[in-house]
């Protein structure tokens, strides 16, 4: 695509939400152990002891309910050096992540090595798990592995000898006792999220007082806000086309339920209002009457806001207020429901 | 997921002898690769030059199609249902017969090819897009690990890719410059490819030259070690877009098609810690069953590696060791100049695909990979009329 005259506007999108998960039988004991600072595996199909457990044999798909506890302690199988964290990751100075099989596993964990450059990892290094001061059944329990011999500062007995493992009936009764149900993950990403050159045209247009659109070039039609392609043609619009900040609505909605974030006591209205000029309605607000006032073919104006609040945003329109002329005819607007 | 697809090599096609159940690609276009692209996360501003481009090429209109389907990701855009405002490239009115999946558009590919063996149309366009350089792409990555022991720890892809790759150096089934002549040879073959993000060498004082050694390449520092900044596939912003015909109606929009004459794709576990990262056996199974276990006659393979060491892997597992010389490897420069998410195994498939149509292959090879470290593999493998 070539290089627009004016670099399009973008802002980052940022997400922040929990992941809530039931983590069923398998992971809910592993991870249930870990808060009280044990280990366990799952036996496979095949006799291998799997860590992490997994619900389901790799090969056979068979259900897989024979728990091991396995050691603190393991081998690096394989590691990268990570010299720039990311935001989650276990520490933020950089680190190895490591594949880790734990004394009496199989298989082998991902996890964090904590030393100071690469130079003091090695496949095959001996490494023990360091745990967090207060656990919450989730993989973070165990904060990072550290080389064995080393002199981390982790919190609890890392120093003294593994406690005796746990088997059998022991094992089994320790595992019932307080498996976890339901695994809360925070979840946040930044997306930079960027307006195609045809809204951007809009964006600022608005900034300034004035409502643009775009004309698609087989139809005629003119989109505000306009977009990258004609949604029926699939063709790129590039006709600037000046609307009126008065408009008709052309279909409403009375909001009556209350939500988390609603800046407005309801009941209020939402409407599509065909601006004229426009041939296509945009959603907005129609307050300034009682809903029960407000009709298809009711005329309505822009409220804006006070200048000195503008910016490249469509709420620089607080909301629309009915106009006081007639009604606008039914054929008028029918073709845009 | 498996799938099932009849491997033996057909008897050559005519006009004549062409059946509703043959299924061709007839055409292929893609986005120039960038590192930064002015699109929206949608994708349109993308994809409405790709979609022009493929309907003059083909003389057709978008009204022609009979069936669309894309693969991209609501993780690159960030917000729900991304892909819908996609389809204002096509232009949806009258209404119009679409899907989508959650994978790279070589995914809607395989799609598209059921839908055109169901015989509900004769004429389908898969494609894919991603706007990669919209997030922190090695982060979003970690998100398609296992949800409970895994991305809690935000492994990043790089991270990944470099444990998978020491696993192989430490086995001694690659060395380090075994992984800087994939990247040089890419690099390279990229010189040709004016969709290709970059290509040769840049030095120290900023001249690049098209001429690119693995020698050159390793006194580079390491970026995630083992992994150097060579070896793992650039950022990428793009799209492609392939279209597929049936029967008679593929010899009317091109003189020779690329038939698919085996098709599959077959996913490994998820658990990371319990295979053995050093091999695909999804890829090697999904080779073996849509070749019919018989590479002869292939002479391009596009394979959808990003990273060297990936390369190294599908090579071993597709059995196109030992046959650099008879089979090109990548010639459009493939991933490491080049990958967007969503898109880049589609576009493997469609650069293999133009040789065929452009009379440079007989036969070719068009691999995609999905999820992380090789977990899912397709593969697809395309004939000319012989």
């Amino acid at each position: 695509m070539p290089t627009p005259d004016l670099e399009p506007l973008s802002a980052p999108i940022e997400l922040q939400f929990d992941y809530t998960r039931s983590v069923g039988p398998v992971i809910g004991r592993f991870l249930g152990a870990l808060a009280r600072r044990r280990i366990v595996g799952v036996r496979g199909s095949d006799g291998r002891v799997h860590v992490p457990p997994v619900e389901y044999d790799p090969d056979t798909a068979d259900p897989l309910d024979e728990f091991v506890e396995v050691g603190r302690s393991g081998q690096v199988v394989t590691w990268s050096w990570v010299a720039d964290p990311v935001d989650g990751n276990p520490l933020t100075e950089p680190f190895a992540f490591a594949l880790i099989r734990l004394d009496g596993a199989d298989t082998a964990m991902l996890h964090a090595v904590k030393v100071d450059g690469p130079a003091q990892m090695s496949t095959g290094m001996r490494v023990r798990a360091v745990w967090a001061e207060t656990t919450t059944a989730s993989i973070g329990d165990i904060v990072h592995f550290t080389p064995e011999g080393g002199a981390d500062g982790g919190h609890g007995e890392e120093a003294a000898a593994d406690p005796e493992p746990l088997a059998g009936e022991a094992l089994t009764a320790f595992l019932d006792q307080d498996p976890l149900q339901i695994l809360v993950t925070p979840f946040e990403m930044t997306v930079q999220h960027s307006a195609s050159v045809e809204e951007s045209s809009y964006l600022r247009a608005i900034a300034e007082g004035r409502v643009v659109g775009q004309r698609c070039p087989e139809t005629g039609k003119v989109y505000v806000p306009p977009r990258g392609a004609s949604p029926t043609h699939g063709v790129p619009t590039s006709e600037e086309v000046e609307v009126s900040d008065t408009g008709t609505v052309t279909t409403f909605c009375i909001v009556n339920v209350p939500f988390i974030g609603q800046k407005i006591k309801p009941p209020y209205v939402g409407a599509y209002i065909l601006l004229d000029g426009a041939d296509i309605p945009l959603l907005h607000l129609v307050l300034g009457c009682d809903p029960a006032e407000v009709r298809m073919g009711m005329r309505v104006r822009a409220v804006w806001k006070p200048r000195e609040e503008w910016i490249p945003s469509t709420g620089n329109i607080e909301h629309f207020e009915p106009s006081g002329e007639p009604d606008a005819p039914y054929e008028s607007y029918a073709e845009h429901l | 997921m498996t799938s099932t697809t009849s491997a033996a090599r057909p008897a050559a096609l005519t006009p004549e002898t062409v059946t509703d159940d043959d299924v061709a690609v007839v055409a292929f276009c893609q986005s120039p690769s960038v590192r930064h692209s002015y699109s929206t996360t949608n994708g349109t501003e993308m994809l409405v030059p790709i979609f022009q481009q493929l309907y003059k090429d083909l003389g057709i209109t978008r009204r022609d199609i009979g069936f669309w389907c894309s693969g991209s990701s609501d993780y690159m855009s960030g917000r729900a249902f991304s892909f819908i405002s996609s389809v204002d490239a096509i232009g949806a009115v009258p209404p119009i017969d679409e899907s989508h999946v959650e994978m790279d558009g070589a995914w809607a590919m395989y799609e598209a090819y059921v839908k055109l063996k169901t015989g509900e149309t004769d004429t389908a366009v898969a494609y894919g897009f991603g706007k990669s350089s919209a997030g922190d792409l090695r982060r979003t990555l970690a998100l398609q690990t296992d949800p409970y022991v895994v991305a809690p720890l935000w492994p990043d892809s790089l991270a990944l890719a470099g444990m998978q790759a020491r696993l192989g150096l430490d086995a001694g089934l690659w060395d380090e410059t075994a992984m800087a002549e994939v990247a040089a040879r890419s690099r390279r073959d990229a010189v040709g490819n004016p969709a290709a993000q970059f290509s040769g060498f840049r030095g120290p004082d900023g001249t690049v030259t098209d001429d690119v050694t693995a020698e050159q390449l390793l006194t580079q520092p390491m970026l995630a070690d083992p992994l150097r900044r060579h070896d793992i596939a650039p950022v990428t912003d793009g799209a492609a877009a392939i279209v597929l015909a049936s029967g008679r109606r593929a010899f009317e929009l091109c003189d020779n098609p690329a038939w698919i004459t085996g098709f599959d794709h077959i996913i490994d576990s998820a658990e990371l810690g319990g295979r053995d990262l050093t091999t695909a056996p999804s890829a090697a199974r999904a080779g073996e069953r849509a070749t019919g276990g018989d590479i002869a006659g292939i002479t391009v393979a596009e394979l959808h590696a990003p990273f060297t060491h990936q390369e190294l892997i599908l090579r071993s597992a597709l059995g196109l060791d030992g046959s650099a010389d008879a089979i090109a490897i990548n010639p459009s420069g493939g991933p490491l100049t080049g990958n967007p998410m969503f898109a880049a195994g589609l576009q493997r498939i469609g650069n293999a695909a133009r040789t065929v149509i452009d009379g440079g292959a007989e036969r070719a090879l068009g691999h995609a990979t999905s999820g992380p470290l090789l977990q899912q593999n397709l593969v697809c493998v395309l004939d000319g009329r012989r």
